[in-house]
């Protein structure tokens, strides 16, 4: 445009004396400020990358989280059993405690404890974790677009979620894994169908957020810039309303691993002889007063899957918050 | 200062909220008429103060002007162009040459954004106006133009002070380097001290870059001092718009003389002999304003001829600037005593 005269530029002295407000510069980000000073551009995302692999907790949460996920691949390195072979279960044997060659003891089957519960590691984080993804990008992306737009697109949506919301979980879950049986895997068809029922949950959330965000003077400033609708969502909104779908996405984690058991007790979920933490809770649920190990040791496991995604995403709820870094 | 080169007018500016009733079937019952008729221009490197109490249609106007609110009817004309019509890149583009600074620094900067990215988004936004690797340096020149640290530029917003929120806001404001600036209270909500190094940043700024301020504020004092020309608003409309000193010396609207006598004047001395004018009663609702002139209901010179013909925007005799009233006469308000 036709401005003769340039803001920016060499050669303005009075501008070179430092106008002191008090400035507050928070203690402990002294050093690396020196390591950045002029250097490297900064962003949300970098910083947060910095700031978090110096988190105890968040370093603690990716080594469990590193080793549940070895074990779902490579579950023979953690065991010589396998469980699938119907030689190494003994009915003799059944609800034996804990030995030297069974560390966790045996089953309701006389099956081997701890070899079934490195087993079933695979199905019940593949469930979880692929169900919370689905749920967080599905329900986060039409929430921010229904929170931002506003208007006919909220109107729509919204009452397709409350759709959602009126059909109960196990009931709907089992007519849509009853319905697709057999045209997909079992695995596929328990995600699908939790997905499906769980998504709208992070919807309200995320939806209730950017609405809160998107009133800020800071979304009025860039589209005074003429900033467009995509970078307003994505560069603006998302940033300010991810923490609450990070914690609820991550305490769901553990209630999708807990929801496929009930599928599978009800016939459509993960079927023996496969196995998974679910179906194993099920299954000594009968026998619980007279052997609660069967039921403990996979019910540890998942709880210690669950505490470490929940860490995870606390650590990373705080490091994308500048205010608490 | 002012050279005679328009780049901005304005013209029977009006902007109607619309009061809807019913859910599902929206009927029309009226609308909030916050902006009613506004019309001025605004000329390079001048300041035009706007003031007004709560709700008379400043922060409306100032979005109006933004093209952030579609005007209701009339037209905002930056050099030559209407930008109340214009959509999509033309709008981009025009932007370019009208910024703004917010009234409140704690919301109007992203708490999740560098003040590198703060001031850089322009950049983004409008790619033509730098070329990528240039950017960071632009930012930190930036920087230094508003008078903060360029090695600050990885810091979050949290980590100053209000003044500098607000520098790093007028900071944005210019980097793509706007001929209008629109201030919306932009001090309003800092310490008094502070108030007084924005402002006189602000003028530095109109002095090296021939800026042209939209400077809403209700404090007087503030608008004043930096202000070429002020515009008063009542209820939507300008009921005086003149020289600062015309309207500080020789206010001629009753509004505008009841709004100075009721500034505070620092010397005890004979401030207690002053003349003040107490208006009776709250403004009138802008959903449903006065027929005639807006301020009759609460006016001491009120006649029938107030509430039956409505009192044009014009200079009236005895009186060397343009004011809204059927009884104009100049009156020192603040002088008096």
């Amino acid at each position: 445009m036709s401005n003769p005269t340039q803001p920016v530029g060499p050669g303005l002295p009075e501008t070179q004396t430092m106008v002191t407000d008090q400035v507050v510069p928070p203690a402990q980000e002294g050093q690396r400020k020196g390591k950045q000073k002029g250097g490297k551009p900064a962003s949300l995302w970098t910083d947060a990358w910095y700031d978090l692999r110096r988190r105890p907790m968040f370093i603690l949460s990716l080594i469990i989280i590193a080793v549940l996920l070895v074990m779902s691949f490579w579950p023979s390195l953690f065991t010589s059993i396998d469980p699938f072979n119907a030689r190494t279960c003994d009915l003799s044997t059944a609800r034996q405690l804990p030995s030297a060659g069974h560390m966790f003891g045996k089953d309701n089957l006389g099956c081997d404890v701890y070899a079934r519960t490195i087993y079933g590691a695979r199905n019940s984080i593949v469930i979880g974790v692929f169900t919370t993804l689905i749920t967080a990008l599905l329900g986060g992306l039409l929430g921010i677009i229904s929170g931002y737009f506003s208007g006919a697109i909220d109107v729509i949506s919204s009452r397709v979620t409350e759709i959602f919301f009126a059909i109960p979980p196990i009931l709907g879950a089992l007519l849509i894994a009853a319905t697709f049986r057999g045209r997909a895997n079992s695995i596929m068809l328990v995600i699908l169908a939790l997905a499906l029922l769980g998504w709208p949950m992070t919807f309200r959330i995320m939806r209730a957020a950017v609405i809160t965000a998107k009133s800020q003077d800071f979304v009025v400033a860039a589209k005074a810039l003429g900033a467009g609708a995509g970078r307003i969502m994505f560069r603006h909104l998302l940033p300010n309303s991810l923490a609450p779908v990070i914690v609820v996405s991550t305490i769901n984690l553990g209630g999708f691993i807990a929801a496929e058991a009930a599928l599978s007790f009800l016939g459509v979920g993960v079927q023996s002889p496969d196995i998974s933490w679910g179906l194993m809770i099920a299954d000594a649920r009968n026998r619980f007063l007279d052997a609660p190990l069967p039921l403990v040791f996979p019910a540890v496991f998942l709880s210690i899957t669950v505490l470490a995604f929940i860490m995870m995403g606390d650590a990373v709820r705080d490091a994308l918050d500048p205010k608490l870094r | 200062m002012s050279s005679s080169e328009r780049v901005l007018e304005v013209r029977d500016l009006v902007k109607h909220f619309p009061l809807t009733q019913g859910i599902v079937f929206k009927r029309q019952i009226g609308a909030i008429k916050a902006v009613d008729g506004v019309s001025f221009d605004l000329r390079k490197g001048e300041t035009l103060g706007i003031v007004g109490e709560s709700g008379c249609g400043k922060s409306t106007l100032a979005k109006v002007l933004m093209a952030l609110e579609r005007p209701t009817s009339g037209s905002v004309t930056i050099n030559g162009k209407d930008i109340a019509k214009a959509r999509g890149s033309e709008l981009k583009r025009m932007r370019r040459n009208i910024q703004m600074v917010m009234q409140d620094p704690y919301t109007s900067l992203n708490p999740r954004m560098t003040v590198g990215d703060i001031i850089g988004e322009p950049f983004e936004i409008h790619t033509e106006v730098a070329p990528k690797g240039d950017r960071r340096k632009k930012v930190q020149e930036l920087l230094e133009v508003v008078g903060l640290n360029p090695d600050h530029i990885n810091r979050y917003p949290h980590q100053f002070s209000g003044g500098q929120r607000q520098r790093i806001g007028i900071a944005r404001g210019l980097a793509l380097q706007p001929e209008i600036i629109v201030c919306d209270e932009p001090v309003s909500a800092l310490d008094v001290s502070i108030q007084a190094q924005v402002i006189n940043l602000l003028e530095r700024l109109q002095n090296e870059f021939d800026l042209a301020y939209i400077f809403i504020a209700h404090d007087l004092s503030v608008v004043r001092h930096i202000s070429d020309r002020v515009g008063v608003m009542y209820l939507g409309k300008f009921v005086e718009l003149g020289k600062d000193n015309d309207i500080y010396d020789k206010p001629a609207h009753p509004y505008t003389q009841a709004l100075l006598s009721a500034v505070p004047v620092p010397d005890p001395e004979g401030r207690e002999q002053r003349e003040r004018i107490i208006l009776q009663g709250d403004p009138p609702s802008p959903a449903n304003p006065p027929t005639g002139c807006r301020f009759r209901t609460r006016c001491w010179k009120a006649q029938e001829i107030c509430a039956e013909q409505e009192p044009l925007l014009q200079i009236r005799p005895g009186t060397g600037h343009e004011s809204a009233c059927h009884f104009a006469e100049t009156h020192d308000v603040v002088h008096a005593g």
